[in-house]
């Protein structure tokens, strides 16, 4: 059984597929109860932001709110949380602000994509506050703070919104709202129930091992029972794992539940990873950042980008905020797919892997861990608990670049990483990897060597450039051509070198905000 | 409602005293036309309550229909197994192309369109089969359990291939002035270029969905996302052999049309028919995403060739243009669309002796459909990218060549279709735009930049739009509207449009409004319903507003003379002294309320319903001659757009973008700039990031909106100034003279594409015009970029 708050109704839920996404769950699971269609299905793929909800959890005594998309969330995943869906944001017959908003400016025309679009906004306005909130716990204090409103910030108001597609508004009355809701910060029904959520959660936090258990029906001739397990320590994960070797490990599920939504996959044995404190820790020492499998990429967000200001910028860039609030870091290394974003970067920041095996740990760098298309050094029943990654040395240039269609919530066509060291003019050290140009992640070698112990100047870079033909035969895909990619990475180490000189004008697109 | 309203009849007339009703006679009516109403359901939409067809409450015994695609892109069926399918628990019923109990064919005009493939798959994607049972997902496995087997035909993708094949599904047309060829072999500049410019997917994010109910009498109740009504009544009638009164079609509200949803939504209504014939039971068929990406019909991908003649200021002397279109395996409707591209070739500019082309290219792709615009974006970007290459070629500023080919007033102001241009406005409204966007002063500063950034360049354009208003097949250009008022004084509202986010009802509400001079609250307009108004041409052509809104003004026109000459009558005094406004009537010296008015009405027998019908006059279109006046009036518009390009990753960004549109006399400002910002992001995305990608083998790669790539809200220029032309009715006796606002406005995105081409081309300090097709992609400004260098290096080494 698992249990969650629905809105402010306890929902204890057994016997019900585990493979049911959150969508389903509210669209069709509930509906000879009390139907909930107001959240909508526009791909089921994690593309489109219409059926985003509200997840909100319990840390430190802080309620957390985060967007996610119901259509890639497994019911495992609500166990012990608050889900706040569109119908919950009216009070009474009173309109949320954000949702008052939405209609003085004219945000819907299809109204469609407004469902989702209204929870990423009302996820921004409780993000927006957080600080505000996180600073004292009592309502009086916050009350006494809210005349100390923040500036609108149109950056973080368009990375809430980046996941959310409009076919119809062209977006800039949503922009409208989302500034209306960064000045006129109210306090709302959520706020003033806070503490009485918190204590609720708190009374439904998970137990040790809850477990989802379906029965399915006996007619049909596939496996009778299907489980869901949610360990909450590594120890158990590790016997779970030696009970079930076949067992799925779902962490965000953001790519594994497309295999349900897509490809009609149904898993008999899944084991939820969410509830496993100890693979969510992020570890800062003198010479390494350690980052638990499991957690969230928005989660990470903030200590890379201070570590290695380009990958902050790649993260931003990395799926949206929905997605990046589910889906791991672990998860998009563990997946193995040449566009995956993070690999590149983290293999020429030096990352390397913590794998765990039966209680057995090993270690290996993270260049070292991709075989083949699609194919890992991961063995059955082993899995990542947590990446190393070194401090950033001194000095250092650092610079990757993400090339896709659309800027934001797109795949990389080609995504190039770059960490040179320099001492006296002279490359020291070189690491250059690329996604997208193989069927790996992979690092540039004859490219490295044509730079290694060379002067960094134009004429040093050009070799290295034609190097790169040495390195890649990259594919044609309908994200980009062979030659596209080819020129594309050449051109990144060029422009990697010319961001290295004194620049006084931008030299990105995405400079522009 | 409000308390007023249920006011009872024998109190309210001394209720309130008569100076205070003559103080709320002379106040305006706050929520008529011209106001910015918010959307009707906008409260709704945003609380999560707006019903979609997917969301109604179903019946236990409701069944969903899952339909399996063809895998080939052309073949002979040469087996199809559907005993798998029933081995499947939940599965009730599977139908193929012999279970059609009417008519196979639903081509929308001409017939090319089977249900269910019949012998032969014409595209990758085509429906061959459809399993119902208790749920979608095991709906989904029966399907794919059956066993079909091909023999594969030779396929042809591209629309070049077809055009050289000759493989049409229509005649090729010409429209033709003076002697074009004579008029290139004159001319003192010359030039040819080629373009190919991509399709769209329609992304309305509500995918394709209908849910039928069989009814006592043995016809269908449908509730069907659908901006064509009466054409869904009339195919779901004719696959069951029904005659139309038995079909009902329902659509309160689509989650996105934008055309898609004119031809395409026949498809699943008519095999949930088919179903809930068989079975009696209701049937819901919502297509998954990646299958409604694959099944149904895009924009029109079109080739380009050119062959243009001009003088030194870049005045065109004569044209020769081929428009091929790519209108995949059945004629659907793009004999008009490609008319339609033929009839913008010109935009805004008078193109001298002109011969343009238009071929209808059959090819094994879904076949391609209505989508905002409906080919007219083709026609412009075609003469656009000529504008673009003149001003190249001759060293000047593009904005002046465009100018310099503007329609005349009184001369050079009849179009290659022989229209006589009026109301051009479209020098005030360029100049306008120029200085309010400052091009000459961003124009230098870009230059200024560019000289000085080495990998990030910047481009600016200034396009104009001229669209033409009218549905190309004169008969369609009709509407109905009906509306009753109760005895409460509360009115309900019909009319033959459909809601799919345009705020249709909103207007048309408004417009019953004023003519009553009521608010707007006591207004209800509910779901477009063949029943209430039938006959109803489809939401489409930008019309939606200017037909039903003309319809529900006649039948609010012919009730107000009923209860004026009511007025007259029972207080005494003369039909004009009776007058309607702020909710209250005049009658000579006295004040009544629109309420007590009504219950007086209803008491006297007075009939207190009707219907109201539109006709669009003036046009017509002799396709022997190829001339006429296919276009009711003219809609203006232009923008200027600013990007900064990546010359080394092809990457690109809209810095600013100002828009100055013309809607005639608003009907809702709030609206238009919403149908205005929308229709420009959306040209913006065709001519950018949206690529629709098919394999080899015909399949449609980019068939999710992970691969897919409409704008998300970081496209949306960073700087955004929507203005609409004020003070500037139409000359038209259109709907409170306004002007339709739907499709117009997607061609200002154009500006963007041009803007991207400025970019790379000031590498070459202006003098190339870089070959960069639609979309331009990062990859195809990339490519631009290099094979513009090349061009360089090559007219550099003797």
């Amino acid at each position: 059984m698992i249990r969650f708050l629905l809105n402010n109704t306890l929902q204890a839920v057994c016997n019900i597929d585990p493979n049911t996404t959150v969508l389903n769950y509210l669209r069709n699971t509930l509906r000879s109860t009390k139907k909930r269609t107001g959240t909508k299905e526009g791909c089921a793929s994690g593309d489109c932001g219409a059926c985003t909800v509200v997840l909100v959890e319990v840390k430190n005594d802080q309620l957390i709110y985060s967007s996610i998309n119901s259509c890639l969330t497994l019911l495992p995943t609500l166990n012990g949380k608050q889900l706040i869906a569109v119908e919950d944001l009216k009070h009474g017959d009173q309109l949320h602000p954000v949702q008052q908003a939405m209609v003085d400016h004219h945000g819907s025309q299809c109204g469609f994509c407004t469902p989702g679009i209204v929870m990423s906004l009302f996820a921004y306005q409780k993000n927006h506050n957080s600080n505000l909130l996180h600073e004292n716990n009592t309502l009086k204090s916050h009350i006494d703070k809210k005349s100390t409103v923040q500036p609108f910030n149109p950056a973080k108001a368009l990375e809430s919104l980046a996941g959310n597609l409009c076919r119809c508004t062209g977006y800039q009355p949503i922009i409208n709202a989302a500034k209306e809701i960064s000045k006129n910060q109210q306090l709302d029904q959520f706020d003033l129930q806070q503490q009485q959520t918190i204590a609720t959660l708190k009374s439904i936090q998970p137990g040790q091992c809850d477990t989802l258990s379906y029965n399915t029906p006996s007619t049909n001739k596939k496996s009778a029972v299907k489980n869901a397990y949610s360990p909450t320590q590594l120890s158990q994960l590790d016997r779970l794992l030696q009970q079930h070797p076949k067992a799925h490990l779902l962490a965000g599920g953001t790519d594994l539940v497309l295999d349900i939504t897509q490809k009609q996959i149904s898993f008999d044995t899944l084991i939820y990873l969410g509830e496993i404190e100890e693979l969510q820790r992020i570890n800062l020492s003198e010479n390494t950042i350690e980052i638990g499998a499991t957690t969230p990429l928005s989660q990470c967000h903030p200590v890379l980008c201070d570590e290695y200001p380009d990958l902050g910028q790649l993260l931003e860039r990395f799926a949206s905020l929905q997605i990046r609030n589910q889906g791991t870091l672990g998860g998009n290394i563990a997946n193995a797919s040449p566009i995956g974003d993070a690999p590149p970067a983290l293999i020429v920041a030096g990352a390397s892997l913590q794998l765990r095996h039966a209680g057995a740990v090993r270690s290996m760098p993270l260049e070292a861990f991709f075989i083949d298309y699609r194919k890992t050094h991961l063995v059955a029943g082993e899995y990542i608990e947590k990446i190393i990654i070194p401090r950033k040395p001194a000095g250092s240039i650092y610079q990757v670049y993400k090339l896709s269609k659309r800027l934001d919530d797109d795949i990389s066509a080609v995504c190039g990483a770059f960490h040179i060291q320099l001492k006296n003019g002279q490359v020291t050290e070189a690491s250059i990897a690329f996604g997208g140009m193989a069927a790996i992640p992979k690092r540039a070698s004859y490219c490295e060597q044509a730079l290694l112990n060379q002067p960094w100047n134009k004429a040093s870079i050009e070799t290295a450039m034609n190097a790169l033909d040495q390195d890649f035969t990259p594919l044609s895909d309908f994200r980009a051509s062979a030659e596209y990619r080819s020129q594309a990475a050449r051109n990144l180490l060029l422009k990697c070198w010319i961001e290295s000189q004194p620049n006084s004008l931008p030299t990105r697109v995405t400079d522009y905000v | 409602m409000s308390n007023h309203i249920k006011s009872n009849h024998t109190e309210a007339v001394n209720n309130t005293s008569q100076v205070e009703l003559e103080r709320q006679f002379k106040q305006d009516l706050k929520t008529g036309v011209g106001k910015k109403i918010p959307h009707e359901s906008a409260t709704r939409h945003v609380s999560g309550e707006a019903l979609y067809v997917d969301d109604h409450l179903e019946y236990p015994n409701q069944l969903h229909l899952y339909a399996r695609l063809s895998e080939q892109a052309h073949a002979t069926i040469s087996k199809i197994d559907t005993a798998p399918c029933y081995q499947i628990p939940g599965v009730s019923c599977v139908i193929t192309a012999k279970d059609i109990p009417g008519n196979l064919d639903i081509g929308a005009v001409f017939p090319g369109d089977p249900l269910l493939a019949d012998g032969v798959v014409e595209y990758l994607g085509q429906p061959i089969l459809a399993v119902a049972a208790s749920s979608l997902d095991i709906a989904r496995e029966a399907a794919n359990a059956a066993i079909i087997e091909y023999t594969p035909l030779t396929a042809v993708l591209d629309v070049k291939q077809a055009l050289d094949n000759k493989q049409f599904i229509q005649d090729s047309h010409q429209h033709t002035r003076g002697d074009a060829s004579k008029a290139l072999n004159d001319a003192a500049h010359h030039l040819q270029g080629e373009l190919h410019i991509g399709g769209q997917e329609h992304f309305y994010l509500e995918t394709q969905v209908s849910s039928v109910m069989p009814t006592e009498d043995g016809g269908m109740l449908v509730h069907c996302s659908t901006q064509n009504p009466t054409e869904i009544q009339k195919l779901v009638a004719s696959v069951l052999g029904l005659p139309m009164n038995k079909v009902i079609i329902d659509i309160r509200r689509m989650g996105g049309g934008f055309g898609g949803k004119e031809t395409q939504a026949a498809g699943p209504a008519c095999m949930a028919a088919v179903v809930a014939n068989i079975t009696r039971q209701p049937v819901k068929m919502r297509l998954p995403r990646i299958d409604d990406m694959l099944a149904t019909g895009k924009r029109h991908p079109f080739y380009i060739a050119y062959d243009v003649g001009f003088d030194d200021t870049g005045r065109i002397q004569g044209i020769d243009i081929q428009l091929a279109g790519n209108c995949g395996y059945s004629p659907d409707l793009s004999g008009s669309i490609i008319d339609r591209a033929m009839f913008h070739a010109d935009n805004a500019y008078y193109l001298g002796n002109a011969l343009i082309t238009g071929h209808r290219c059959k090819t094994n792709l879904a076949s391609n459909t209505a989508f905002r615009g409906f080919g007219g974006p083709q026609g412009m970007v075609a003469i656009e990218n000529v504008m673009d290459h003149i001003a190249r070629h001759l060293g000047k500023d593009p904005l002046d060549v465009r100018k310099r080919n503007f329609y005349g007033k009184t001369e050079r102001n009849i179009t290659h279709y022989h229209q006589t241009v009026e109301d051009n406005f479209l020098d005030e409204i360029t100049s306008d735009l120029e200085q309010s966007a400052s091009y000459s002063e961003r124009r230098k500063a870009i230059i200024l930049f560019n000289q000085s950034s080495q990998i990030l360049k910047k481009g600016i354009a200034l396009t104009p739009v001229k669209f033409g208003i009218s549905f190309t097949a004169t008969f369609l250009n009709q509407a109905g509207a009906l509306i009753h008022i109760y005895t409460d004084g509360s009115i309900h509202l019909n009319h033959g449009g459909t809601e799919m986010g345009q705020g249709l009802n909103t207007k048309v509400a408004q417009i019953v409004a004023e003519e009553f001079q009521v608010d707007l609250e006591r207004i209800q307009i509910t779901a477009a319903n063949t029943d209430k108004v039938p006959n109803t041409s489809p939401t489409a052509a930008s019309s939606g507003a200017d037909l039903n809104g003309k319809a529900a003004q006649a039948a609010a026109h012919t009730l107000k003379q009923r209860l004026i000459d009511f007025t007259a009558e029972h207080f005494d005094v003369d039909v004009s002294e009776v007058k309607f406004n702020n909710n209250l009537i005049q009658a000579g010296e006295q004040f009544i309320s629109f309420n007590d008015l009504v219950q007086l009405a209803y008491f006297a027998q007075v009939s207190l319903s009707s219907t109201g019908f539109y006709k669009t006059p003036k046009i017509f279109y002799d396709r022997d001659t190829a001339s006429g006046h296919p276009f009711y009036y003219f809609a203006y518009g232009a923008a200027c757009s600013e990007v900064v390009i990546d010359t080394l990753t092809g990457e690109y960004k809209v810095l600013r973008s100002d828009i100055l549109h013309d809607v005639g006399a608003s009907l809702n400002p709030a609206i238009d700039i919403g149908q205005v910002e929308g229709g420009f992001i959306q040209g913006m995305g065709w001519l950018t990031t949206e690529e629709l990608v098919w394999n080899e083998q015909g399949k449609l790669t980019t068939n999710s909106p992970a691969s897919y790539k409409i704008p998300a809200i970081a496209d949306t220029p960073l700087d955004f100034r929507v203005k609409l032309i004020e003070n500037r009715k139409n000359p038209e006796d259109t709907v409170f003279h306004s002007k339709a606002v739907g499709e117009p406005p997607f061609m200002l995105g154009i500006s963007v594409w041009s803007a991207i081409k400025d970019a790379v081309s000031s590498l070459s300090d202006y003098r190339i015009h870089p070959q960069i097709d639609a979309p331009a992609t990062p990859e195809k400004v990339l490519m631009g970029v290099e094979a513009l260098r090349k061009q360089m290096t090559a007219e550099q080494s003797p």
